[in-house]
């Protein structure tokens, strides 16, 4: 390993060890408040996730989700901007799949079904996407408040399709799709029985190794750094920054849709109002712990869906709302870290000469 | 329609918005981005329904309340200007950390996942239609007050300058660093009292019962284009719609969900520029550098 490997890895490797640290040390006091014993707590929330077949089967399936959120926002942050759309492109691009999976006929097999609804998904993410990347390069309107906003109207959207026209009585649901299920990894490993988790995993460690060839291997993909890491540099080596600007909001927004099959072919078999459930928001947890490179969303999006899973071992001792606590410490602790770390190392290096 | 009634139903929903947008307001004119209002409410919810029910007296809540709010804007304000951590991620994680903390401290204090016991508000006569509220004209008052604060004392000029052109201010001796530690406390005492008005006015805590209303106020600093007066028209503005809808509910003229969509529509139509561009502070999130 080089000297700048070396330096690169201490760099992005420090802040989540870093904010490991401090959240241990919040929960312990969380813990103590309530009279509980740490030690104690902590051996429940591994034993009731990766201890047992069906809690690592809960947190796989967790994962899934947030490894596709996780990638759409570090994808966006590799090209200098931030998604905060990936709650409403979820939802997006799970009511799409659902869609599909509703107009087709049942006689379709799986084989054609699947990958109709995966396209349906990415597209309906990668529209909600597009317009903030649109309205960027157009109007310089900036990305951040304009996804913001656009999870309010998607999901205020979305939520009068279907109580308007789509739900089952007396529930917030559609029917159920009528093909493009996707198995459950049960039925490979029985020892997964009754957890949620199913083959989505798969295209999701897929996708993360296309956007890691993508983002470091494709002239693109390079252009997409470049124009992250200084616009005005690779506007005059030639990049067209609005049309990077433009494409990685989109696809950013087609990967986040696309972890919308993951709940809707996967698990319920139904888009149903609300699913995305804060993933979204979670999945800018995770590409920051993850220091947006793919590895490391993988490795962010199984720790905070142990993290989520572990809420509910330790429900019966300390109240499961403590993970939630946990995740916000790490976040902030991870975003106060970055710099300083950064600094700290550098002053401790000689200057690299020319 | 009862002109009434609509106007006491109307300023009941403005005032968590006047509050949290006049927040909103200070902390983003002094160059810091301001997306926590919504945990910013919602910890001063909390904090004042704790306030209330173990001293039985709505003041102390408002005071409590206060304190919440202050303690998380000082969070905001250490990690964003000390540590130089991004604003934008710093705010997402102080929603999400006010979501769990409220939540946990819900269950450690009330036994409960839901919400508290009944607490102490300002209850007034019903004849008053909720105008003896000491928070309502607070919440009127805010913006005209924060707005003479801005435009018209040193101290506030002093503030914009920090927004506007950091390295100017520094070269005349401003600490640009105190002045914004400053407008952020007060950002956060500001946005808790929308969540304490909130929790006095329905007599209890409920779980994520701002429910939204702090990325209303986002709406409306934005749309207001940073003024405080235009901003808190913008919360009368969507605060009227959504009495218009609530009050129209019978007739299904128009479903919610459209009218939900109104103050993040508009959002993104100044952002865009197509009525007058909305511009922010030149130096707005600019910290990291």
């Amino acid at each position: 390993m080089n000297a700048r490997t070396k330096e690169q890895l201490e760099e992005a490797l420090f802040p989540p060890l870093v904010a490991l640290l401090v959240a241990l040390i919040c929960g312990d006091l969380l813990i103590i408040s309530y009279g509980q014993s740490p030690a104690m707590v902590y051996k429940l929330l591994l034993e009731g996730t990766w201890g047992n077949a069906y809690g690592f089967g809960q947190v796989l399936y967790k994962a899934t989700t947030l490894m596709f959120t996780g990638l759409a926002v570090s994808l966006g942050i590799r090209a200098g901007l931030f998604n905060v759309g990936a709650e409403s492109q979820l939802a997006a691009g799970g009511f799409l799949a659902a869609l599909v999976g509703l107009g087709l006929s049942p006689a379709i097999p799986g084989i054609i079904a699947v990958p109709l609804c995966m396209i349906a998904a990415a597209a309906g993410g990668g529209f909600v996407g597009a317009i903030p990347g649109w309205l960027k390069v157009r109007f310089g309107a900036h990305e951040v408040i304009v996804t913001i906003m656009l999870n309010f109207i998607i999901l205020a959207l979305l939520n009068w399709i279907i109580a308007a026209h789509l739900h089952v009585p007396e529930t917030l649901h559609t029917p159920e799709i009528r093909t493009g299920a996707m198995p459950r990894l049960e039925s490979v490993i029985g020892a997964f029985h009754g957890s949620a988790a199913n083959f989505t995993i798969l295209i999701a460690l897929l996708t993360a190794a296309v956007v890691g060839l993508y983002l470091f291997r494709s002239r693109r993909g390079f252009e997409l750094r470049a124009v992250g890491l200084q616009p005005d540099a690779a506007e005059y080596g030639g990049v067209s920054v609005g049309g990077v600007w433009f494409r990685a909001l989109t696809v950013s927004g087609a990967i986040a849709g696309l972890g919308g099959i993951n709940y809707v072919l996967g698990y319920k078999h139904y888009y149903e109002e609300g699913f995305a459930g804060g993933s979204g928001y979670l999945g800018i947890a995770v590409a920051l712990v993850g220091r947006n490179h793919p590895v490391g969303v993988v490795l962010a999006a199984l720790f905070f869906a142990t993290l989520s899973q572990g809420g509910l071992a330790i429900h019966a001792f300390v109240p499961k709302q403590m993970v939630e606590v946990l995740q916000g410490v790490v976040i902030l602790a991870v975003a106060m870290s970055v710099p300083e770390v950064r600094a700290v190392l550098r002053r401790g290096r000689k200057p690299v000469t020319a | 329609m009862n002109p009434i009634s609509f106007l006491t139903q109307m300023l009941r929903i403005a005032v968590p918005y006047l509050f949290a947008a006049s927040g909103g307001v200070i902390a983003e004119r002094s160059g810091i981005i301001s997306l926590e209002l919504e945990g910013l409410m919602l910890t001063g919810a909390f904090s004042a329904t704790l306030g209330s029910h173990y001293s039985g007296s709505p003041w102390i809540g408002l005071l409590s309340g206060i304190l919440g709010g202050l303690v998380f804007g000082l969070i905001h304000a250490v990690a964003a200007i000390r540590y130089r951590a991004d604003q934008v991620v710093v705010g997402i994680a102080i929603n999400l950390l006010a979501i769990g903390v409220t939540r946990f401290f819900l269950k450690l204090a009330f036994a409960s996942s839901s919400n508290s016991p009944r607490i102490t508000g300002f209850s007034g006569s019903p004849a008053a239609h909720g105008f003896d509220n000491p928070l309502l004209w607070m919440g009127l008052l805010a913006a005209p007050v924060l707005a003479f604060f801005i435009y018209r004392t040193p101290f506030g000029l002093r503030i914009r300058a920090v927004g506007e052109h950091p390295e100017a201010a520094s070269s005349v001796g401003i600490s640009v660093n105190r002045v914004r530690y400053i407008a952020v406390a007060i950002s956060g005492m500001l946005a808790a009292l929308g969540g304490v008005f909130l929790a006095l006015d329905q007599h209890q805590f409920t779980d994520q019962m701002t429910s939204g209303r702090g990325f209303i106020a986002v709406a409306a600093v934005i749309f207001g284009r940073w003024d405080p007066i235009r901003a808190a028209l913008a919360c009368l503005l969507f605060a009227a719609a959504e009495t218009l809808q609530i009050q129209l509910q019978g007739n299904h003229v128009i479903a919610s969900q459209f009218v939900e969509m109104i103050p993040y529509a508009l959002t993104i139509v100044a952002l865009a520029g197509v009525v007058g561009r909305a511009v922010p502070p030149a130096a707005l999130g600019k910290t990291g550098e």
